[in-house]
């Protein structure tokens, strides 16, 4: 099959005779995970752009004090409909969706995942509920306007949600229903696959380590999606029932409802980071060219992440009114799962040490995760504190915080994996000098939006309010955060602007241009069909940089 | 591969074509019946959650479940999982027409149980019980009697109806796998060397099973 002269047709070209209109079926019916894993690229990324405009109408409408562009009623549809985008359509299934498929197999040396038509199908799933999740936008229109939507915060908590805008708020939840079930099949597939498909002699501990942070990622969207999906799908049923399941008029517990949502929605936050950390991981070793310090550390802690980030959801409901023992129990729980997180920092600091960094733009961009996320997860604390969080909860140093953790950390790791991964999908390279600006302006804006949203949240300035009182300590700060925006968004422009443009015009590159040692880095650029000419045998591990510092896990 | 180069339309080949590992399949029957658990697992939190709120309305509101309609449902489920099972040893020792008819009587059962179950909730729509699909609570007519019942009976009856639909659903999802399975049976492609089709149906069959004998207890039996 994949041997012979066909074997150097790349999977872009293996069509590449016909030409027709209808050329795009050859991607949208392609069972390769490569093909799947470029089309959740694109997807993804189209959806990323949309909320980022929107992102940015919220932060414009923030600026001064008053109502500036929007209403009230819209600003509340904006920042719901940003959350909803970025969160289902983008940042939870972006990197397992694009990396994992794409790069999954390679890096286990296979040829395929285990269930490709199921691959596909996620996909598929995945263009559905993003429809439907769109169409909710054309429900429950004000008068006077031309789009409506829901206008209740991703977190859809009753009895609120139950109220407002029946038809949108359903879509909504139906569309976020079914977009769960894309992410469970692709999280089956991915599990069986490294349990089945790994080349001889790849054994548990030579798998490079963004294979075991997509492992521990799989076994959170197998277990906790489940939940939500029913949870949700209960909200939309009570509309059309006469039973109250969370409305306390009727004898529902509304509370209920937030336990079971975050009982996913917390584990849905790893879902967002894990990949991230496996991808920096890789970028790390390979742009120090030393082998990663702690390897076992590493992939232990990410099992630990997604095993103690199962009991830590209610410190999304310290004030609704838990017992104080609960509190306690959840106030733990998240104090401990700093512990593997700050494992892997170290671990990365440490391979850091001595090795010969280079800074390309994979590089900067995983540096800037490990601040960012640093700067997210220690604010985290704060949060995750009984005390503090009384006075910082609802306020825009939540905000903050976890888009420091889910952009500064989830985007940022994300865009270090498309910069490093970019030559091998596409065999060019997008333009150094333009990657390196784009990613400066990136983290300029980036901390110059949310730094201030800290100072504002401690101030108290809530979150999700369309308006604040003019004072001189909101006002400075809301400029600055809102300027930080536009700055970011440029950011943003910049470098979809330099990956779009140079995958037909960049530089063509060589099979292994970082000096990777992963199997990815092994085959051809871009790869052949089925990946490998032969399948290859493993003898060494996955940062093998000839180099054996004291303390690490000899390969 | 070279054949399709320059074809009208580009489809690729399946890697597997030869690659088959039932080991696979079986783990990825496994993880999935794991989200079915969570699934109805979620159901079974609201329940536990609630009951323990209504504890004198659950009891109060399950008495008028019929308990003897219940156990001969639950008794049929239960045979249902038998015949599955003397199917899948039946293909292994090469008795395909055992296994047809076992199928034919596990499809069978299913249907029974549809009945059973469709006739239990016509009686309590008869009687007032009744979900209806308008949006408010006034609905008029018969679902006026559900509004009316304490807060505790309305959540046990729209938990009841909730619960026992998803799992009608599922019985229902069974039954048609099964019928495609029959055909493979026929076709020769599940055979004696290669049952694992027929297997992965099985533990799914065995999952709504032992979801229903769950429900049965917690709906009929505290009244």
């Amino acid at each position: 099959m994949s041997n012979g002269a066909t074997s150097h047709i790349s999977y872009l070209d293996v069509d590449r005779k016909y030409k027709g209109p209808l050329s795009f079926l050859n991607w949208l019916w392609s069972i390769d995970h490569k093909r799947i894993g470029v089309m959740y690229l694109y997807t993804a990324f189209l959806f990323f752009l949309v909320a980022v405009g929107i992102g940015v109408c919220i932060k414009l409408e923030k600026m001064y004090p008053g109502q500036q562009y929007f209403d009230p009623d819209t600003y509340n549809r904006l920042f719901t409909t940003h959350s909803v985008i970025m969160i289902f359509l983008f940042i939870i299934p972006a990197l397992p969706s694009i990396f994992g498929n794409f790069f999954l197999p390679l890096m286990i040396g296979a040829k395929d995942v285990s269930f490709p038509r199921i691959n596909l199908l996620s996909y598929w799933v995945y263009l559905l509920g993003a429809l439907i999740a769109l169409s909710g936008l054309f429900f429950h229109i004000p008068e006077g306007h031309w789009i409506g939507g829901a206008n209740t915060g991703w977190t859809f908590t009753p009895p609120y949600s139950t109220q407002e805008g029946a038809a949108a708020v359903s879509t909504t939840l139906l569309a976020a229903f079914i977009l769960g079930w894309g992410t469970i099949l692709t999280g089956i597939n991915f599990i069986v696959t490294i349990h089945r498909m790994r080349a001889p002699g790849l054994t548990w501990f030579k798998l490079p380590l963004f294979v075991w942070a997509s492992y521990a990622t799989s076994w959170i969207t197998v277990l906790a999606t489940p939940v939500v999906g029913i949870t949700l799908m209960l909200q939309v049923l009570e509309r059309f029932m006469p039973i109250g399941w969370f409305d306390p008029a009727k004898g529902g517990d509304p509370i209920l409802f937030q336990h079971m949502f975050w009982i996913y929605s917390h584990p849905a936050v790893y879902v967002m980071i894990l990949p991230a950390m496996g991808a920096v991981t890789e970028i790390i070793a390979v742009f120090s060219q030393r082998t990663i310090f702690g390897y076992k550390a590493i992939a232990f802690s990410s099992i630990g992440i997604a095993a103690v980030g199962y009991f830590v959801w209610a410190h999304h409901m310290f004030l609704v009114g838990m017992s104080e023992t609960a509190q306690f129990v959840f106030s733990f729980f998240t104090f401990l799962v700093a512990i593997p997180t700050a494992i892997k920092v170290f671990n990365w600091t440490a391979t850091l040490y001595k090795g010969s960094i280079k800074l390309d733009p994979p590089m900067l961009f995983a540096l800037a995760f490990i601040f960012n996320f640093s700067i997210g997860g220690l604010t985290g604390l704060f949060l995750g504190a009984l005390s503090v969080d009384v006075h910082l909860h609802d306020t825009d140093f939540v905000v903050a915080h976890f888009h420091y953790t889910m952009f500064g950390g989830g985007g940022f790791g994300l865009f270090a994996a498309v910069h490093y991964w970019y030559p091998k999908m596409f065999g060019r390279m997008y333009n150094m000098l333009l990657a390196k600006i784009s990613f400066w302006v990136l983290f300029i804006g980036f901390n110059t939006l949310y730094i201030p949203m800290f100072l504002l949240g401690l101030m108290g300035m809530p979150r999700r309010y369309h308006d604040y009182v003019s004072r001189p300590y909101f006002d400075d700060l809301q400029k600055l955060s809102s300027i930080g925006a536009m700055i970011l968004a440029t950011g943003v422009i910049l470098m979809l602007f330099n990956w779009a443009f140079h995958t037909k015009r960049g530089k063509k590159v060589g099979d292994n241009p970082w000096n990777g040692k992963t199997l990815e880095w092994q085959t051809q650029t871009p790869p052949v069909l089925f990946n490998f000419d032969e399948i290859p045998i493993v003898t060494k591990g996955p940062y093998d940089y000839g180099d054996d510092h004291e303390g690490s896990d000899k390969k | 591969m070279s054949d399709n180069e320059g074809a009208f339309f580009y489809v690729s080949e399946t890697p597997h074509a030869e690659h088959v590992d039932r080991e696979g399949d079986r783990l990825a029957m496994w993880l999935f019946l794991f989200t079915e658990i969570l699934l109805f697992g979620a159901l079974f939190l609201a329940y536990s959650v609630y009951r323990t709120q209504y504890i004198d309305d659950f009891e109060e509101a399950a008495s008028h479940l019929n308990t003897t309609v219940g156990t001969v449902n639950t008794l049929i489920l239960l045979l249902s999982s038998l015949t599955v099972v003397v199917s899948i040893v039946a293909i292994r020792k090469g008795n395909k027409m055992l296994a047809v008819a076992m199928m034919f009587i596990t499809i069978v059962c299913g249907a029974a149980f549809l009945i059973i179950k469709s006739f239990e909730w016509k009686e309590k729509f008869a009687h007032g019980i009744q979900l209806s699909l308008k949006t408010t609570v006034d609905a008029g007519g018969a679902s006026e009697i559900l509004g009316n019942l304490p807060h505790g009976q309305q959540v046990f009856y729209g938990l009841y109806f909730v619960m026992t639909g998803l799992h009608a659903l599922h019985v229902i999802v069974g039954m048609i796998i099964f019928a495609i399975v029959t055909v493979l049976i026929f076709k020769d492609v599940i055979n004696k060397k290669d049952v694992v089709i027929l297997e992965n149906t099985g533990l799914y069959w065995h999952i709504v099973d032992l979801i229903w004998i769950f429900l049965f207890p917690l709906y009929y039996l505290i009244g």
